[in-house]
C-alpha cells in the first residue's frame, strides 16, 4: 500500500472535514397499529428501542476502528399520519412525545418522520398530524417532520401548500427555532437519511440502515489541484472525488448493517455542508471560478456540480438513493452566509438553484411580518420546480417573530445561524387563498 | 486476516520505532510492513500490522497507541485496512 494513499486517507477527515454525515436506521411501525392511540405510542416506543437499541454503540465502534467521524445517528420512521387513524391533534402528541423518548433512550441525535403525504388529498391523520405540528415540534426536542404537498404524478395540493403557510407561523409564535424542524416537499423520496426530511416509506423492508455522506471540503481541495483547466476537467475532478467519498459511506454503511444485523438500505452521497469554514458548498462553486456565490454562472457551475456527485457516488455503491447531490442550505453554509451578507446571493437566485441542486430552498431566514400566504406561496414555487421537472424539492423558510432583514438567527450546532433575507413586498394571498389542485404537468411536449 | 494501518506523524526523536513496536508486541501484534520518511524535520511512518484476535485487542491496543502518542507528542492513528482499500477498489 503506498504511503501517498494512506496520508491522502488521514487528510480528508482531518483537514478536509470528511466524514459520515450520519447513519440512518429506517424503522417500519406499520405493524405498531392497536387499539388506542396510547397502546399504539407503546408499541412505537417499544419497536424503536428494541431495534435501535445499538445503534449508537455499533455507529461509534466504526468510527474508533476506522478513524471516520460519524457526526450523527439517527431514525427515521413511517409517516406518523400513516399510523394514526382515528386519532385528534391532541391524541397525535402521543406519538410525538414517544418518538422523542424513543430517541433520548437510544441516545440518537434526531429522529425524523412526524410526516404526513398529502400531494392528493388529506386523511384524518395527515390533518391531525399537520395540526399538532406547533405544539409537537416545540414540546418535543429531537423530532423532525416533514410534509409531502407535491408530486410529478399528482401535481400540487394547493389547500396543503395554504395550510402549510398557516402553520409555519403558528410555529413561529411558539419559539424561535422550532422552524428548523419542519421540511415542505415535493417528490419526497422514502430512503433519504437526512434531516429535517428523512422517513421510512411504506414500500421500504422492515428495518434498514441508510448513510448519508458528506464532504464539500474534499471536493473543494480537489479542484484546488485543478485551477484554469477546463470545465470537464472539473467535472471529472468531481466524479472521481464522489467516487472516493462514497465507497467510505458504502463500507460503513454495509459494516453498521452487518453488525446490527439488519437489511443495508442506500447510500446518499450528498455534499452537506456544516457551519465550519472549510466545509462549505459555497466554496466549491466559488473554485470553479465564481468570485462570490450568487454572481451570474453560479446555477451552471451548481449543476455541473449536482451531476458530477450522482454521477461518481452511482458507480462506488451497491445500491444509491435518498437526494444525492449538493444541498445549499444557507445558515448551514459559511459561504452562502458571506454571500447573503454581501448582498450578492438573493431569494431569486437561490430560487434557480433549487431547479438543479438536490434539494431546495433550505434555512432560510425570513422577516418575522412574513404573511403565512407569503411564505405558502414560495413554497408553491418550489413545488412548481420539483414537479414540473421531476425531482425533489424542498422548503424549509424560517420566519422569526421580532427580526427584520439583515439581523441573524441562530439555530444552534449543525444548524447554524442565518441572516434574515428580505422577501418581494407584493402580496400573493389572492392565488394562495383558491386553495384546490393544481394539476400533474403533462410528461410529454417537453421544452 | 485483519489488519490495520499505524501512522505516526510528529517531531522526530530518538526512540520512536522502539516504543511504538514496542506497544505493538505487548499487544501481540505483528508487523507486516514498515514504511518511514524525515522530511523538514518530520516523523513520518505508516505500518501495516496483523491483528489476528481484533475484536479483543483493538479498542485496547488504539487506546495505549493514544497515550504512547501523547508521551512522544506525536499523532498516532489506528484505523482498520478496509478504509484505505475502500476508496480506491470496486
Amino acid at each position: 500500500m503506498e504511503t501517498t494513499q494512506i496520508t491522502e486517507t488521514i487528510n480528508m477527515v482531518a483537514e478536509e472535514h470528511l466524514d459520515i454525515r450520519t447513519v440512518t436506521m429506517g424503522i417500519s411501525l406499520l405493524d405498531t397499529v392497536a387499539g388506542t392511540p396510547a397502546a399504539t405510542a407503546k408499541n412505537i416506543y417499544d419497536k424503536i428501542t428494541t431495534y435501535a437499541k445499538d445503534l449508537v454503540a455499533v455507529a461509534q465502534q466504526i468510527e474508533r476502528e476506522f478513524g471516520i467521524p460519524i457526526t450523527n445517528k439517527r431514525i427515521s420512521v413511517t409517516p406518523i399520519a400513516l399510523i394514526a387513524g382515528k386519532a385528534t391533534p391532541d391524541e397525535m402528541l402521543l406519538y410525538a412525545h414517544a418518538l422523542d423518548d424513543a430517541a433520548k433512550t437510544v441516545g440518537v441525535d434526531f429522529i425524523g418522520g412526524y410526516s404526513a403525504l398529502v400531494q392528493k388529498g388529506f386523511a384524518n391523520g395527515d390533518l391531525a398530524l399537520i395540526k399538532s405540528l406547533p405544539r409537537a415540534l416545540t414540546e418535543t426536542d429531537l423530532v423532525m417532520s416533514s410534509v409531502n404537498i407535491g408530486s410529478s404524478k399528482a401535481g400540487i395540493n394547493l389547500d396543503a401548500v395554504k395550510l402549510m403557510g398557516e402553520t409555519i407561523k403558528a410555529i413561529t409564535d411558539k419559539s424561535d427555532t422550532a422552524n428548523a424542524k419542519l421540511v415542505v416537499f415535493a417528490n419526497a423520496v422514502e430512503d433519504n437519511p437526512f434531516m429535517a426530511g428523512a422517513f421510512h416509506g411504506v414500500t421500504e423492508a422492515d428495518v434498514v440502515i441508510n448513510v448519508g455522506v458528506s464532504g464539500p471540503g474534499v471536493v473543494k481541495r480537489a479542484l484546488e489541484k485543478v485551477k484554469g483547466e477546463p470545465i470537464h476537467i472539473v467535472a471529472e475532478t468531481v466524479k472521481k472525488t464522489a467516487f472516493k467519498i462514497t465507497r467510505v459511506g458504502q463500507m460503513v454503511g454495509a459494516l453498521a448493517a452487518e453488525r446490527l444485523g439488519v437489511e443495508f438500505g442506500i447510500v446518499d452521497l450528498s455534499l452537506a455542508p456544516t457551519p465550519a469554514r472549510g466545509d462549505s458548498v459555497a466554496e466549491v462553486l466559488e473554485e470553479i471560478g465564481l468570485e462570490m456565490v450568487g454572481t451570474h454562472g453560479t446555477t451552471a457551475a451548481l449543476m455541473l456540480l449536482n451531476d458530477a456527485v450522482k454521477k461518481g457516488g452511482v458507480m462506488a455503491s451497491q445500491r444509491v438513493g435518498g437526494l444525492s447531490g449538493a444541498f445549499i442550505p444557507v445558515s448551514e453554509d459559511a459561504g452562502m452566509i458571506d454571500a447573503v451578507e454581501a448582498g450578492i446571493l438573493s431569494l431569486a437566485k437561490l430560487e434557480a438553484m433549487t431547479a438543479v441542486c438536490s434539494v431546495g430552498l433550505d434555512m432560510i431566514a425570513v422577516p418575522g411580518n412574513t404573511s403565512a400566504t407569503t411564505i405558502a406561496a414560495m413554497i408553491a414555487d418550489e413545488a412548481a420546480i420539483g414537479v414540473q421537472n421531476n425531482k425533489t424539492t424542498a422548503v424549509r423558510v424560517l420566519p422569526t417573530n421580532g427580526t427584520k432583514v439583515g439581523d441573524m438567527v441562530d439555530y444552534g450546532g449543525l444548524l447554524g445561524t442565518a441572516p434574515v433575507m428580505p422577501v418581494v413586498p407584493k402580496s400573493s394571498a389572492d392565488f394562495i387563498n383558491r386553495g384546490g389542485h393544481i394539476p400533474a404537468p403533462i410528461h410529454s411536449f417537453k421544452n | 486476516m485483519a489488519k490495520a494501518v499505524v501512522t505516526v506523524v510528529g517531531k522526530d526523536k530518538p526512540g520512536i520505532i522502539a516504543s511504538v513496536a514496542q506497544t505493538l508486541a505487548a499487544h501481540d501484534v505483528n508487523i507486516l510492513d514498515v514504511s518511514q520518511t524525515i522530511m523538514s524535520d518530520i516523523f513520518t511512518m505508516s505500518m501495516l500490522v496483523n491483528l489476528a484476535n481484533l475484536d479483543e485487542t483493538f479498542n485496547g491496543l488504539q487506546d495505549d497507541l493514544n497515550a504512547l502518542g501523547q508521551q512522544l507528542h506525536v499523532e498516532i492513528h489506528t484505523q482498520r485496512e478496509e478504509i484505505f482499500d475502500a476508496m480506491r477498489r470496486v
